[in-house]
């Protein structure tokens, strides 16, 4: 019977992944799934999943209570938890239905919906490092390590079975064959081995809609790669006419006013890696947002330096998402694209609103690289 | 699943329960306990109570609700009966002892209850090999058809598993058969003449007038012909499978969501007597009998827990048990009847004592003949009302929060009684199988005061018309006004109609 159980709730999942496969580019665009992330799992809000009936409105209907309370006193505050309308005793059947789902899962329905294909990943082997971790039992080994408990059992076992235990005057005296140690086995330590450096402008150009954008697109790429690799790092980098690296909250959240310089945010990226992340070892994905608008053609020119001689050699793939801001002037993908047409390991994507987050993921992701 | 062995000390407890129960009165088919783990529990709770039903994603969905609110410590269940002969019941391992005897004294009434009430009369206490028969049909059509398919299939009818009778097993809804010289009459149009002498004949049934009524009777002798069905029909299922065009595989899954459905129906038709009943035995077997000194303060939190309520909800337990405890003392002091239903004054009927003693007998009776819409017609009184708090509550679209509306005692139960109406549920009749003379199914949902969820309603008529295969119509009324759903080939429109 376990087994039936097991077969239905199997034909549920399935549905559900179906439903989100369905859905996926509205839950993409909305970004409403981020805010329910767990640790490794997001909870998504689904629709009509179950079965409709002909059934009475929530709104006009009202219902019986009991206790304490004057005509005109609200019960209770949470707008989620409405009383129970319909059924006697009983709560309404929920419009949405909350699903768990694991990021593993999700990437995968994500990958499938987009047709992304499976990442090689470079250098896996040498990152594993090794742990160990006690989890057996030998006959041998220092007395630091003796097993008290099994050690006294298998005295106990080994009396009994001599006949020389007596219950009346239960003295248990181990030798050394009973004594029982603690053994360990080395098991490998799964290490990220791969790094996303994001790289943001957040000068005046860039409004919330726009940082918006680049926090759900970059939900979902943290989302693929993760699944792809043992383990991602994600390092963030702001900038204007400056650079420096933030944390994940300070990312989304900083507004700067200023010019913009992106050739500072390259220069620190570059540095990032030269000094951290060698290549041989990792598999590094730098993103840069921006709205396109570089401070000169100058800056612009060393920016297409310092990515050919000092970004590009290292990285498995360059991504500059453009998104679209009534401010900029779109610029600085026209030249990316000059330089860098021919170079696959450079993709530019223009985001236009949050409907074309899907594309331009499908666009990054989907290379395979 | 793990199925524990019904260990000796829980035997002793059953046979010790029992015994109280049985010298309270109480008549009820053996029971067998077993002892199950949450995640059995779970799954037995998912399926019903019938670990034998056919396969459905849906159980699968409500599985995972339980676990997950169990896991979260929302919500644990304790026991669940089946009504069948002999009657399982299910008690959850790692239960304290004062739980697992609760939960006994509980199941004996609730077994009681399915034996006696009338509204259990008429189901199947085999149920479980239904079930199980039900589930052996629906493979073979898996296997047949291919699983996707049937299970599409059991969707659309689940969709539609409310809409039956629920009332019809216990009453005749189509008229008597007609006789053969009412037909004939009908027929030839016969009209009733006066009997007069043959000289006035002209003058009494004059030949005018005769002629106009034979007219009048043909028209609607033809006209209730071409009616189909001749009556509104309350059991939309019923319909669809007598006059849809399905095929057999199709009419027997319909078949068996139809049955279940109807096997579940008394249940919540009497959910607050059920459970009301229940509560009365359990407190009343551990109170007076079971239960030992140790063992009070645990019972006492456990009742307190089940008969706990919460703002903006109605608790079926407390209200029942409630309304027992009052039937069962107004009837012990006297107070019914002619004398008392006139009496004004409260002072009075405070202290109205005529040492009758008719309580015990009467709340049996009561649990034998009643429903619950019968049960808190008959008994929610003004007095029960205030001295319970009751109050009803309703959306208010000014603050837009649910508010307690009002405490009036008609108010209140108007509210309760319309709750219960069809079990909450809309009623929804077949108006007319061959709607505009074009095989069109024409529903009509009577409007009692509350609109249909319209995003559901919508949907479910898709599914009807994936039943009947030509276009379904529904009638309604939305905001006052009359609406006339239509979906054809799974398209939906909507236009205003007159509402009748």
């Amino acid at each position: 019977m376990s087994q039936k159980i097991d077969l239905d709730h199997g034909r549920f999942r399935q549905i559900i992944r179906g439903k989100i496969k369905q859905n996926l580019r509205k839950y993409i665009s909305q970004g409403e799934m981020i805010a329910k992330k767990g640790k490794d799992t997001v909870s998504i809000p689904l629709p009509s999943v179950d079965i409709p009936h002909f059934k009475h409105g929530d709104k006009q209907q009202g219902g019986v209570g009991q206790g304490e309370g004057d005509v005109g006193d609200s019960l209770g505050q949470d707008g989620e938890e409405q009383p129970g309308a319909g059924e006697a005793g009983d709560r309404p059947g929920d419009h949405l239905l909350d699903i768990e789902i694991s990021i593993q899962e999700l990437a995968e329905i994500m990958g499938e919906e987009l047709e992304l294909p499976r990442i090689q990943p470079k250098g896996t082997e040498k990152i594993v490092a090794w742990k160990d971790k006690y989890s057996g039992i030998r006959t041998t080994g220092p007395e630091s390590l003796r097993h008290f408990r099994r050690t006294y059992k298998q005295a106990i076992r080994r009396q009994i079975a001599m006949g020389t235990y007596d219950p009346k005057n239960p003295v248990i005296v181990p030798i050394k064959d009973d004594k029982r140690y603690r053994s360990w086995k080395k098991e490998p330590l799964p290490q990220s081995n791969a790094v996303i450096i994001y790289m943001m402008d957040v000068s005046g150009s860039m409004g919330d809609e726009q940082k918006e954008i680049v926090r759900i697109e970059s939900f979902w790429i943290d989302t693929w790669l993760t699944s792809q690799y043992h383990g991602v790092e994600s390092r963030f980098i702001i900038h204007d006419a400056m650079a420096k690296e933030v944390d994940r909250d300070t990312f989304f959240k900083t507004r700067e006013s200023g010019g913009t310089m992106i050739s500072s945010a390259y220069k620190l990226c570059a540095k990032m890696i030269a000094d951290e992340y060698p290549s041989e070892l990792w598999n590094i994905y730098p993103f840069h947002f921006s709205d396109g608008d570089n401070w000169s053609v100058d800056d612009t020119h060393t920016c297409v330096e310092l990515l050919k001689k000092e970004v590009l050699p290292f990285v498995n793939l360059f991504a500059y998402g453009q998104v679209e801001s009534p401010y900029g002037s779109g610029q600085f993908i026209k030249d990316l694209t000059e330089h860098f047409d021919e170079d696959e390991r450079v993709v530019t994507s223009e985001i236009k609103g949050k409907d074309a987050i899907m594309d331009s993921i499908k666009e990054f992701l989907g290379k395979g690289r | 699943m793990t199925i524990k062995r019904f260990p000796a000390y829980l035997r002793d407890m059953q046979e010790e329960v029992e015994g109280y129960a049985k010298n309270y009165g109480l008549d009820f088919y053996p029971i067998l306990y077993e002892v199950l783990d949450y995640k059995t529990m779970n799954e037995v709770a998912a399926y019903g109570g019938f670990p034998t039903r056919y396969p459905h994603w849906r159980f699968g969905m409500d599985y995972e609700q339980l676990s997950k609110s169990y896991e979260w410590g929302l919500s644990k269940i304790y026991e669940m009966v089946i009504n069948t002969n002999p009657a399982y019941a299910y008690l959850l391992e790692g239960n304290s002892l004062t739980d697992q005897k609760i939960v006994m004294a509980h199941v004996c009434a609730h077994v009681d209850f399915f034996k006696n009430n009338y509204f259990f009369s008429k189901t199947n206490r085999k149920m479980i090999d239904g079930m199980a028969n039900h589930a052996a049909r629906v493979r073979r059509h898996m296997e047949r058809q291919g699983q996707d398919v049937v299970e599409d299939y059991i969707d659309v009818c689940l969709s539609l598993e409310n809409l039956i009778d629920p009332m019809s097993a216990y009453i005749t809804r189509t008229a008597k058969p007609r006789t053969p010289e009412q037909i004939e009459d009908e027929e030839t149009g016969q009209v009733g003449r006066l009997r007069s002498k043959g000289y006035m004949d002209s003058f009494i049934n004059p030949p005018e007038y005769i002629e106009a009524q034979k007219k009048k009777k043909e028209e609607e002798v033809k006209k209730a012909r071409r009616r189909f069905p001749e009556s509104p029909q309350r059991d939309v299922l019923a319909f669809l499978i007598e006059h849809a065009p399905l095929e057999h595989w199709q009419r027997d899954v319909l078949e068996i969501v139809r049955d279940e459905a109807y096997y579940f129906a008394p249940q919540a038709m009497t959910k607050i007597m059920n459970e009301g009943w229940a509560s009365y035995w359990h407190s009343k077997i551990l109170t007076e009998k079971a239960l030992t000194a140790a063992e009070v303060i645990d019972y006492a939190d456990a009742n307190a827990g089940v008969l706990a309520t919460s703002p903006g909800r109605l608790n079926p337990y407390k209200l029942g048990v409630e309304l027992f405890r009052s039937i069962e003392e107004r009837w012990n002091k006297g107070q019914y009847g002619k004398e008392w239903d006139e009496c004004e004054s409260m002072e009075q009927k405070r202290n109205w004592d005529r040492r009758t003693g008719f309580g015990a007998n009467r709340i049996f009776e009561v649990r034998k003949l009643y429903n619950d819409i019968t049960f808190i017609d008959e008994f929610f009184t003004l007095e029960f009302c205030v001295e319970q708090k009751f109050y009803s509550f309703g959306f208010s679209e000014r603050s837009g929060s649910w508010e307690i509306m009002s405490r009036d005692f008609k108010k209140v139960k108007d509210q309760m009684l319309k709750q219960l109406t069809n079990r909450g549920q809309p009623v929804i009749v077949v108006e007319d199988g061959n709607f505009e003379n074009k095989s069109e199914l024409l529903l009509r949902h009577i409007h009692e005061g509350t609109d249909l969820d319209s995003g559901q309603a919508r949907d479910t008529l898709r599914n009807a018309s994936r039943v009947w295969t030509r276009p379904v119509n529904l009638l309604t009324k939305v905001e006052g006004k009359g609406k006339l759903l239509r979906c054809e080939d799974g398209n939906l429109s909507e236009r205003s109609a007159e509402y009748l």
